[in-house]
C-alpha cells in the first residue's frame, strides 16, 4: 500500500546537515563496525528507512559522500546509530575512527517504511549482509506501535551474524548462514519459517537477488512486501537524478522517492 | 565588504556565483541548507522540449577528485516546467536561468522561444555540450559550423540574455566560442564535463550504462581554467567559468584568468552550502587585497 501522504509528509520533513560526535566505535567482527554518534543538539525525528549522506574525512581516494541507513535512533540518549560494512577506502575509513572526532551527515533523507493497517499483521523483517542495518530500527518501531515483529537474518557465516540480541529485543529471530554455522543452513528463502508460516507483511533489505526472492514469494503468497534499495548516489536529495531506478512511474531516484518501494511499483523481473 | 555585483550583458547579478546545471536541481533540494536569496543565480536543470526518462542506471561513477555521470537529461519537458515549476521558483530573489537543450535545431529554438515569455526567467543557458545523450547535445557544440546555426537559429528567437555552454571535448574550444559570439551569443560559459570512462576491472564491463560518461570534480579544475583563460583572451563577451571549483580560492583563480562570474556544481554534493562559502570567501578576498569591487579582480591575471 503506497501512502501518497505519508510520502509528502516524509519529503518535507526538514533536512540538517550536522557535525555529529563519534561516542564509540564499537568493532563487531572484522567487517562490521558500529558508530554511535551524538550530539549536542537533539537528534531530530527519524523515521524507520531513511539514511544519512556522511562526508568521509581524511581518505583522499572518497571524493562522494556515502550513503549509509540508519541502523538505530536512541532519543533518550541522544544517540544515532550507524552500522558500517568495510568495502572500500570510505568505509575503511570510517571504521578506524576514534571517540570524541566529528562525522559531518545530512540527515534524515529519503522515505521510509509503511506501517501495515492492520495491528494484527503477521510481519517478518528480511534481511541479508549490511542490509539488516535498517530492519534493526524499524523493528525497534514496529513493536512499539504494537506489532508482533519476526526478523529472519541471513549472512554466509555465524560472524557475519551480528548484534543478534539488538534484534532480539524487539521480536523474534530466525536466522539462516550458507554454511550452516547458525540457524538453518541455506539462504533466507529457504527458510523453514516462510513454509510453516503465513505472513501478511514482508519488509526486506540486502542483495538484490535475495530481495527479489523475497518479492517472489511475497507475490506467490499474495503479501505486501517492500525492499530498500541501495543504488550508487551522489547527492542524496533529489538533484543530481544519478540513483534512479525504473518504476511504474518512469525513472525515479532512489534518494528521494525512495530508498523504500512497494515491488507493485518496481519493475522488476520477478 | 566589498561591492560583489556583475553585469554579464543584461543579467545583474549580486555576486558572481551561481550553481550549475544538473547539480542543483530547482533549488528548493537546497533549501533547508542555505538562503537561495544569498546565490547569484540559479540554473536550473537541462530543459527539452518534451520529457526525457533519461539514460538507465547505473549513471555514476566515483572517480579520484571527481565523478563521471550519464544521466542524459531526464527531466518532464519545457512545458511541465513551465506550469509547475516556474510557479514556485520565479519569486525566489536570484537569477534563475534555465538549461536548454535539444536534439534538432527546431527543439531548441522551440523551447527557447516558450523560455522566452517568462517574465522572471532572465536568461538562458544554451547546451550545446552534453555529452550524454545521443542525438543533439555535444553534436552541435563540437563543431564551429553546427554550434553557428544552432545559436543563429535560438537568437532569432530569444530576446533575453543567451548564454551558450560549451564543451571542452574539443582541439580549439576558442574557435567555437569565437563562432557563437559572432552569431550573437550574449555570454559562454565553461567547460561542460569531459567525455571519460570507468570500468569494473573484477566484473570487466563498463561501470556506466552508457559505457562513456561525463567528468566532473576537482579533478577537472586546471583544464578548465586553461580553457576559460583560453576564451576570455578570445572573445569580447563575458566568459562565465565552471569546472571543479569547491572553495573561493578556486573561483577566485576562475575570475583571474577572466571569467566575470563563476558557477559551482560537482561541490554542492559534497558540501549542500559550498555556494555561501565561495560568496563569502571572496568578499574576504577582496577585503584582504583592498579590492573595491570583485570586477577589479575579472581577467587581473599578472604576468608570471
Amino acid at each position: 500500500m503506497y501512502n501518497t501522504l505519508k510520502h509528502k509528509m516524509l519529503l518535507s520533513m526538514k533536512k540538517y546537515m550536522l557535525d555529529l560526535i563519534l561516542k564509540e566505535n564499537k568493532i563487531l567482527s572484522d567487517q562490521y563496525n558500529l558508530l554511535i554518534l551524538t550530539s549536542k543538539e537533539k537528534i531530530p525525528e527519524i523515521f524507520p528507512g531513511q539514511f544519512a549522506e556522511v562526508r568521509v574525512d581524511g581518505s583522499p581516494t572518497t571524493f562522494l559522500r556515502r550513503p549509509i541507513s540508519i541502523h538505530y535512533v536512541d532519543y533518550e540518549l541522544n544517540e544515532l546509530w550507524l552500522l558500517i560494512q568495510i568495502k572500500g577506502d570510505g568505509t575503511k575509513r570510517l571504521a578506524t575512527m576514534t571517540a570524541g572526532e566529528r562525522l559531518n551527515i545530512l540527515f534524515p533523507l529519503g522515505n521510509s517504511f509503511n506501517e501495515p493497517m492492520n495491528k494484527e499483521a503477521r510481519i517478518l523483517l528480511v534481511g541479508g549482509g549490511c542490509g539488516v542495518a535498517p530492519l534493526l530500527y524499524l523493528g525497534a518501531n514496529l513493536k512499539k506501535n504494537g506489532f508482533h515483529v519476526n526478523f529472519l537474518l541471513g549472512a554466509r557465516t555465524k560472524d557475519d551474524l551480528i548484534e543478534l540480541c539488538e534484534y532480539e529485543r524487539f521480536g523474534n529471530v530466525f536466522t539462516t548462514t550458507e554454511d550452516g554455522s547458525h540457524g538453518e543452513q541455506g539462504f533466507v528463502t529457504q527458510h523453514s519459517v516462510l513454509n510453516n508460516s503465513n505472513f501478511d507483511y514482508f519488509y526486506t533489505c540486502g542483495p538484490t537477488p535475495m530481495m527479489k526472492a523475497v518479492a517472489r514469494h511475497a507475490l506467490k503468497t499474495k503479501a505486501n512486501c517492500e525492499v530498500s534499495l541501495e543504488n550508487t548516489m551522489a547527492c542524496g536529495i533529489g538533484a543530481c537524478l544519478c540513483c534512479v531506478t525504473d518504476t511504474t512511474e518512469g525513472h525515479v531516484c532512489v534518494c528521494t522517492e525512495g530508498p523504500v518501494f512497494n515491488i507493485t511499483k518496481l519493475k522488476w523481473q520477478i | 565588504m566589498a561591492n560583489l555585483n556583475i553585469n554579464i550583458g543584461k543579467l545583474q547579478l549580486k555576486n558572481p556565483v551561481m550553481t550549475a546545471s544538473g547539480t542543483f536541481g530547482y533549488g528548493s533540494e537546497y533549501s533547508d541548507f542555505l538562503d537561495l536569496s544569498r546565490i547569484g543565480g540559479i540554473i536550473v536543470k537541462g530543459t527539452t522540449i518534451r520529457a526525457r526518462q533519461g539514460n538507465p542506471y547505473p549513471r555514476m561513477a566515483e572517480t579520484s577528485s571527481g565523478m563521471l555521470n550519464a544521466v542524459g537529461l531526464q527531466n518532464k519537458g519545457v512545458d511541465y516546467f513551465i506550469s509547475n515549476i516556474y510557479p514556485t521558483v520565479k519569486d525566489i530573489d536570484t537569477n534563475i536561468i534555465v538549461n536548454v537543450s535539444g536534439s534538432t535545431v527546431e527543439e531548441y529554438v522551440e523551447t527557447a522561444e516558450k523560455l522566452n515569455s517568462l517574465e522572471n526567467i532572465p536568461a538562458i543557458e544554451l547546451n550545446i555540450s552534453c555529452p550524454n545523450v545521443k542525438e543533439g547535445g555535444m553534436a552541435f557544440g563540437t563543431n564551429c559550423l553546427s554550434a553557428a546555426q544552432v545559436v543563429r537559429a535560438v537568437r532569432r528567437a530569444y530576446k533575453k540574455e543567451l548564454i551558450v555552454k560549451l564543451s571542452p571535448n574539443v582541439t580549439d574550444i576558442s574557435e567555437i566560442a569565437l563562432a557563437v559570439e559572432g552569431e550573437g551569443a550574449d555570454s559562454v560559459s565553461l567547460i561542460n564535463t569531459l567525455l571519460g570512462m570507468a570500468i569494473d576491472s573484477e566484473k570487466r564491463k563498463p561501470v556506466l550504462s552508457t559505457i562513456t560518461g561525463g567528468l566532473s570534480g576537482p579533478a577537472v579544475k586546471p583544464i578548465a581554467l586553461r580553457m576559460v583563460w583560453e576564451v576570455a583572451r578570445a572573445v569580447k563577451i563575458p566568459v562565465i567559468g565552471l569546472g571543479g571549483i569547491m572553495t573561493a580560492s578556486d573561483a577566485i583563480e576562475f575570475m583571474l584568468a577572466g571569467a566575470s562570474a563563476i558557477q559551482i556544481g560537482t561541490a554542492n554534493f559534497i558540501d549542500p552550502t559550498v555556494t555561501i562559502k565561495v560568496i563569502d570567501g571572496i568578499n574576504d578576498y577582496l577585503d584582504r587585497h583592498h579590492y573595491l569591487s570583485v570586477n577589479d579582480i575579472i581577467g587581473a591575471l599578472e604576468e608570471i
